[in-house]
């Protein structure tokens, strides 16, 4: 019989202009995706002239059964690297049909914070490590491990290579190609010090494309391990015990700061986010408090400090940066399942734009 | 050694001008399709130009064994998208050899209502969602769900990602492509509420078309799921509890509803489908009362009520409808394993033909 595969791979461009756009949104819960797909007469290249499209939200807990009708704005185009030629990916964000944001569109807010003419000036970049561990799919236990145990304690697995070191890497590594595929700005990829979790790097990415980039690539690496019959978590703290936790450690920097003088203007920025520690840790992502311990690799979820080359702070700023006098510094205390909306623009409306 | 694939697709044009063209046409339970494949001497775009054909009835349960040949009319092409190159898929109807259509054809009726002056000049347009349920193979069970238990309950699934909450979609994103390589005018796909239901829209198509592009559409499916495995339910309620069912939902307009002045027009018509609600229901599909229950998405059976944006009712009209003054409109009475040929005619021959 024909393969599944041959029809899947099909290349469309032989036989029609049209092509599928594949509309992506977050759910209720403010971390699931949801994504569903139309056709389109021709590709497209600018998401204000892809259309509007809506969702049934009493399926998703955004809206209730009688009025039901959310609304979906078209944010951002990336190529799809599942079904490849003309074909695309879009983030949108929700709103009502009277044209409001829905509750849990944290996108609608951050946009504004990035259009604030101070915030444009000082050209925001982030560069964000997003952290996850793969799970078996009935059981929710990370994958390689043996079922009802434990693997040996952490150690060999930062990096490591090996079938008795590294668990899913072929998933890794295909999601690595499928974002730069997509055009979204992954800069990098490791085997964390847990074994069964990695980290995926994306930016710099200036403003609110920072958030969308992120969104993406976390909707690509679900449909990869969807794929390979695994389950994605980003959970802040897996497992219990002496094993790492996982994070989403948000790099920043700003106009100033990356030129000459710039490390009085990260100091002082620092200065300011030590100063609204607490509204910032609220909205660092749930469940946190388990792993923002003081240990493993983590500062204490109730102390702030930092440090250089100190990954034990709450912020470390990179032996580089000291000595130019000049660059960005790392905010390790965002969870895994941060969102990343709402910490950019945070991290944008504390240090810009926040006055003590 | 070769491998089957490799036979299979193998592209004939390179050593023939001789195509295959697969007949296929509706059994006699009414929902069950059957095909064949014979051989032409070249390339057929215009349905008028292939030969009529015959099938044996007395093996589909529509004709008596001593006067067995049913014969078969084709009446509409697309392309193969399993044998791909020149060769091409046929909807059939079927008759006697008198020229009387055989008492399961009910294309013929429908073509007689869309041929109509009256209602051919009001363009019917038709955007049919096709819900259907994926069932492992020898268990009947749906795929993803345990064997002799139930995954968590619906919430997590409606357009949802990932291997816990996504059953089966390397065969939804295979129907797609082939559907859109065959020249069906699909229009988008979605997860659906419950575990392992989908669901794949056609249209906007223009009387008769709808039908026959529903019907290979379905085709598709099948021959699609029979690649993969799995087994493809259109029973509108596959298992009974607090677990949606599955229905195809008919859109529906004609040039007046669609110009100015058209909300009226479509108000009328709601009127007059509400006057005869049990004549339709009866030919919305076998089963139904096990569906149209007034939960889970759907009004109740004996009630007909409409509303705006309103997923509880028979008849939903969207809020762009409302809002402009014009458009179409959703029946969401009719279930899964409706014909469409009969839905769709029912529709334009209640609004356009009759008179209370």
């Amino acid at each position: 019989m024909a393969l599944l595969s041959d029809l899947i791979n099909l290349n469309l461009s032989d036989t029609t202009e049209k092509i599928i756009a594949e509309y992506i949104w977050i759910g209720g819960s403010g971390m699931d995706l949801r994504s569903k797909a139309r056709t389109l007469s021709g590709p497209v290249s600018d998401p204000h002239k892809l259309p509007k499209w809506n969702y049934d939200g009493s399926s998703t807990g955004q809206a209730p059964g009688e009025d039901s009708e959310v609304i979906l704005y078209p944010q951002a185009i990336f190529k799809d690297p599942f079904r490849r030629g003309n074909n695309i990916l879009v983030m949108c964000d929700a709103y009502t049909p009277a044209g409001e944001p829905i509750p849990t569109n944290k996108r609608h807010n951050a946009a504004k914070i990035f259009s604030h003419p101070d915030v444009l000036a000082e050209e925001t970049w982030y560069g964000i490590e997003q952290e996850y561990t793969l799970l078996q799919n009935t059981v929710k236990w990370p994958i390689g491990w043996p079922l009802g145990g434990y693997p040996g304690p952490q150690g060999p697995y930062y990096c490591g290579i090996g079938a008795d070191k590294a668990f899913g890497r072929d998933i890794v590594d295909s999601h690595y190609k499928a974002c730069l595929y997509a055009g979204i700005n992954i800069s990098g990829i490791n085997g964390e010090v847990m074994p069964g979790q990695w980290e995926f790097q994306v930016g710099p990415s200036v403003g609110i494309s920072a958030g969308d980039e992120l969104w993406v690539a976390r909707y690509i690496l679900e449909r990869i391990t969807e794929i390979a019959g695994v389950v994605v978590s980003f959970d802040p703290k897996p497992i219990q015990g002496d094993w790492n936790g996982a994070g989403a450690h948000t790099n920043y920097s700003t106009k100033s700061m990356r030129n000459d003088g710039g490390y009085e203007i990260i100091k002082k920025a620092i200065e300011k986010l030590g100063l609204r520690h607490k509204e910032h840790i609220a909205a660092y992502g749930e469940g946190n408090e388990r792993r923002l311990t003081g240990r493993h690799e983590t500062a204490d979820i109730n102390t702030f400090l930092w440090g250089v080359a100190n990954r034990g702070a709450s912020i470390r700023v990179g032996r580089d940066t000291e000595k130019a006098g000049k660059g960005y510094f790392e905010d390790r205390r965002p969870a895994s399942n941060m969102d990343p909306y709402v910490v950019t623009s945070m991290i944008a409306e504390t240090t810009i734009l926040w006055k003590p």
